[in-house]
């Protein structure tokens, strides 16, 4: 809460609220087994869940590869079209879901909520250790569904029937669609478990002094995040469920009577479209799900790194919230064009355009934190400024796609496979890299070698930006989108080989920068320079624990008790640069903090 | 300071590149100038939020570099600036959506009079129908699909008699004349899609959607699936040629009607319901 005056407040707080539980002892790991394999500290869960989601992602990475070979450089790459489009789905199912978002719910979220609000664990640690088994088990499915005759499913990571369960897709008429319905489905099993998890544990288990006003802007994008993951996850679920009975027992949900090669099938009284208002009704929110997320994290990010408080807290929180309850409300604007009725156009197109102002709000925010700041330009501020460029050109586009007139002749085509990239996929990676940089000192205890970060983030940056920028432009030519032999269309303004040839060599060095920063982690855990306690001089909880990395339990004999809120940078009269959020205000009598 | 630089040269190199770019779109063939226009107005307005946005960070990073014997400024909130922020936003997605919509409410809004043409869509080709000399098209069934007649007309629906059938990928346009596109697909989604034309939308088996455009100049277009319908989508191609009124005729003179393409294959009496109900009219 913003107090009139901190001095009022502060004599409050001073006296330390009561404890509303008392202290429970965890599980204590006695093997290795029960320690590194199905452990229940939330801190190796996270790292677990990365691990798995990094592992996975760099399927998907290799995968978008091919795929780019295969539209600038045909043969180089012998494919047939089953596979590209066994490619295209693959990555698009294994970034969003496998990878964005169990990194940054899974992992991020279990390593930092507990740290963050000043708990030793999660609520539920045994639950949370069974959650990400069974993603494991998602994956493994997943991975399994390469093997099967026929391959993976080629269907679109949107997976729209008719054609998703028929023979005109790779996988549509063997086990490749079954294995990804199956491995979604638990996928979001293992999910809802820990999201369950995250959201009680923030909620109910807050050190005291933690006002829900006091959490990190990290906290509240990722509790905002899983609310609405709980939410959108359940309608993908039933679609798959419903989507495998279709295939399997020959029911109709989402299947009229259909003809195909000359052959009339079974089916007779679905509707395709039933099914993209289910995938939609999940996957728009699933856009904030791993959006909401990256704007916490960075907020944090740029406040430490820039030296000073986020500016305007509250509008803050108030537009991760607001975001993500329309994020309930504009599924639709992805069927403009699907055969809905045409009058659901202006309602979406009205919705979709008020979540730009929210939005906009959190950008001129980060911005604003930069003003008069004091900017170390680290390795976590410069991913947090390429994230800042890059959101806002990413975010700008979704004004041309949200805006159901200009949507018609851009849907389909380069100009959306440009702007979803932008904002969700380049955007995010950018803070969860910054981010890595930022956190891998409290996880080892050590920093990341800064050359090699460097490198990695010049390349990054200029390539995955050189990679997108342009392709926007292919779009407005009328490129259409997933066509397996790109060619120069009769109608188009200037040849596309040259521009697709270009864009295909950034993708292969952006990609190749992403193995040097494997590299850098592995060797840096190992021989990094050592951090220490606190080596950002950050306000936030996680990086008061007693011992670095933080060990089981994280605060030690007591939980920390919480004074203020977690910007208390270069607060006027104080010591030091920055107030860390358990120091009482007595400690620091001189500071003239504004805001608790 | 390089860092700064970096910032200010992917913003302006942005500006350059969409000044510069030779990808842009084709001449327009048809009435939708004004998807046209709103995507120039989106360009103006986001244009300048991204340049002012891109040149205030890199200001910001070059002025406020980090020098351990200065403070940030610490300002917690500061509503003035945050409420102004919020409005003038607010104005700009006003003055973005308010022609959108305008323009949408048109392209829905089908006008009295279009020309009523049904575009069939399946894996991977074009068909089309034109209603013939009645202005009336047929009724037709997923469930008559055979051999025979694979538009599945009703064979006891007079009106179908003298559609025209078309099986194959290219169709022919009247320049100025608008036409309603009845979108039907027989196995899974695709998509009837001119460059050109600007408009799509999605053809769903087991419904009929439509979008309506007006051609405005003579010429061959090409037609992309717009909607991936399996391994052959890519290859889902043809031509619309927008034609003037007397190539027109000659092209429309030499397609077969239902009615003749049945007697032709020596199936009239497959349709005898129809041809009785027609003598009855």
């Amino acid at each position: 809460m913003a107090a009139d005056s901190y001095d009022d407040v502060a004599k409050n707080k001073e006296s330390i609220p009561e404890l509303e539980v008392a202290p429970q002892d965890l599980y204590h790991a006695k093997s290795f087994w029960t320690k590194y394999i199905f452990c229940q500290d939330a801190k190796v869960i996270g790292i677990q869940y990365a691990l798995t989601a990094a592992a996975i992602g760099m399927v998907g990475l290799v995968s978008s590869w091919l795929m780019r070979m295969q539209i600038a450089f045909p043969g180089v790459i012998p494919m047939d079209a089953a596979a590209y489009y066994q490619l295209v789905t693959m990555h698009g199912m294994i970034m969003v879901v496998y990878f964005l978002t169990a990194l940054f719910l899974g992992g991020f979220g279990n390593f930092l909520i507990p740290l963050m609000v000043g708990a030793r664990d999660m609520v539920f640690p045994y639950v949370n250790m069974v959650s990400y088994w069974v993603f494991f088990i998602a994956v493994l499915i997943l991975g399994a569904s390469y093997f099967v005759p026929g391959g993976p499913t080629g269907a679109g990571w949107t997976l729209y029937p008719p054609q998703a369960i028929t023979s005109g897709t790779p996988g549509g008429d063997g086990l490749g669609i079954v294995l990804m319905l199956v491995s979604l489905a638990v996928f979001v099993i293992g999910f809802t478990m820990g999201g369950l998890n995250y959201v009680i544990t923030i909620l109910q288990a807050r050190t005291r002094g933690m006002t829900l006003m006091r959490m990190p802007l990290t906290i509240w994008g990722i509790l905002t995040a899983t609310v609405l993951a709980l939410f959108a996850f359940p309608a993908l679920f039933v679609a798959g469920i419903m989507m495998t009975l279709d295939n399997m027992l020959g029911t109709s949900f989402f299947m009229p009577a259909i003809v195909q090669f000359g052959e009339r099938l079974t089916y007779d009284g679905g509707s395709p479209i039933l099914f993209q208002h289910l995938f939609w009704f999940f996957g728009h929110p699933e856009v904030y799900i791993v959006a909401l997320p990256a704007f916490g994290i960075v907020s944090d990010l740029i406040s430490v790194h820039a030296r000073k408080n986020i500016f305007g807290y509250r509008m803050m929180v108030w537009a991760i919230v607001i975001i993500g309850a329309l994020s309930f409300i504009v599924w639709a604007h992805h069927m403009y064009v699907a055969g809905m009725n045409p009058w659901f156009g202006f309602f979406f197109a009205t919705t979709t355009l008020i979540i730009a102002v929210p939005t906009a709000i959190k950008v001129y925010n980060w911005v604003l934190t930069l003003w008069r700041g004091n900017i170390k330009l680290t390795i976590p501020m410069l991913f947090s400024i390429a994230f800042i460029i890059t959101f806002v050109n990413g975010g700008l586009t979704g004004l041309f796609l949200g805006n159901v007139a200009v949507d018609v002749p851009l849907s389909d085509t380069y100009f959306v496979v440009a702007h979803f990239h932008m904002v969700m996929g380049i955007a995010p990676v950018l803070v969860i890299l910054g981010s890595i940089y930022h956190w891998f000192p409290l996880i080892t205890g050590r920093f990341l070698n800064e050359r090699l970060g460097r490198i990695h983030f010049w390349v990054t940056f200029i390539g995955s930006y050189s990679i997108y920028f342009p392709m926007h432009y292919l779009g407005f030519m009328g490129v259409t989108r997933r066509y397996f032999e790109v060619f120069e269309g009769d109608n188009f303004t200037y040849s596309i080989t040259g521009i697709n040839q270009f864009i295909t060599v950034a993708a292969l060095i952006t990609g190749a920068a992403q193995f040097l920063f494997f590299y850098n982690i592995i060797v840096s855990s190992k021989f990094g320079k050592k951090a220490g306690k606190n080596p950002w001089k950050a306000c936030s909880l996680e990086w008061q624990t007693p011992d670095v990395p933080p060990t089981h339990g994280n605060f030690g004999k007591e939980l920390p008790v919480v004074y203020r809120w977690p910007y208390d940078f270069s607060v006027p009269g104080a010591d030091e640069d920055y107030i860390t959020q358990d120091t009482p205000p007595s400690a620091v009598a001189n500071a003239k903090a504004e805001q608790t | 300071m390089i860092v700064a630089l970096l910032v200010l040269l992917v913003t302006l190199g942005s500006v350059a590149f969409h000044l510069w770019s030779p990808w842009w779109w084709s001449e327009i063939a048809s009435n939708w100038v004004g998807m046209d226009n709103t995507i120039l107005l989106s360009f103006w307005i986001t244009g300048a939020v991204f340049v002012a946005i891109g040149l205030f960070t890199a200001y910001c990073i070059w002025k406020y570099k980090y020098n351990k014997n200065r403070r940030a400024d610490y300002e917690p909130e500061n509503s003035k600036l945050e409420w102004f922020l919020t409005i003038i936003t607010s104005i700009g997605v006003i003055a973005l959506l308010a022609p959108g919509l305008i323009v949408w409410n048109n392209f829905v809004t089908v006008p009295k009079g279009a020309y009523e043409i049904e575009v069939v869509g399946q894996q991977w080709a074009w068909m089309y129908r034109l209603p013939g000399k009645d202005g009336v098209l047929g009724t037709t069934d997923i469930k008559n699909i055979d051999d025979d007649n694979i538009f599945g007309m009703n064979t006891d629906d007079p009106y179908g008699l003298d559609d025209i059938l078309i099986d194959a990928d290219d169709l022919h346009l009247l320049k100025d004349q608008a036409v309603k596109l009845n979108l039907r697909a027989l196995d899974v989604l695709h998509d009837f899609y001119v460059p050109q034309f600007r408009a799509k939308m999605d053809m769903v088996p087991g419904m009929i959607t439509y979008y309506w455009f007006t051609p405005i100049r003579t010429g061959e277009f090409e037609i992309l699936c717009a909607e991936y319908c399996g391994t052959g989508h890519y290859a889902m191609l043809g031509y619309v040629i927008v034609d003037e009124q007397e190539d027109y005729d000659e092209w429309l003179s030499e397609q077969m009607t239902f009615e003749e393409i049945m007697a032709s294959n020596g199936k009239s009496d497959l349709i005898k319901l129809a041809l009785n109900k027609k003598n009855d009219l």
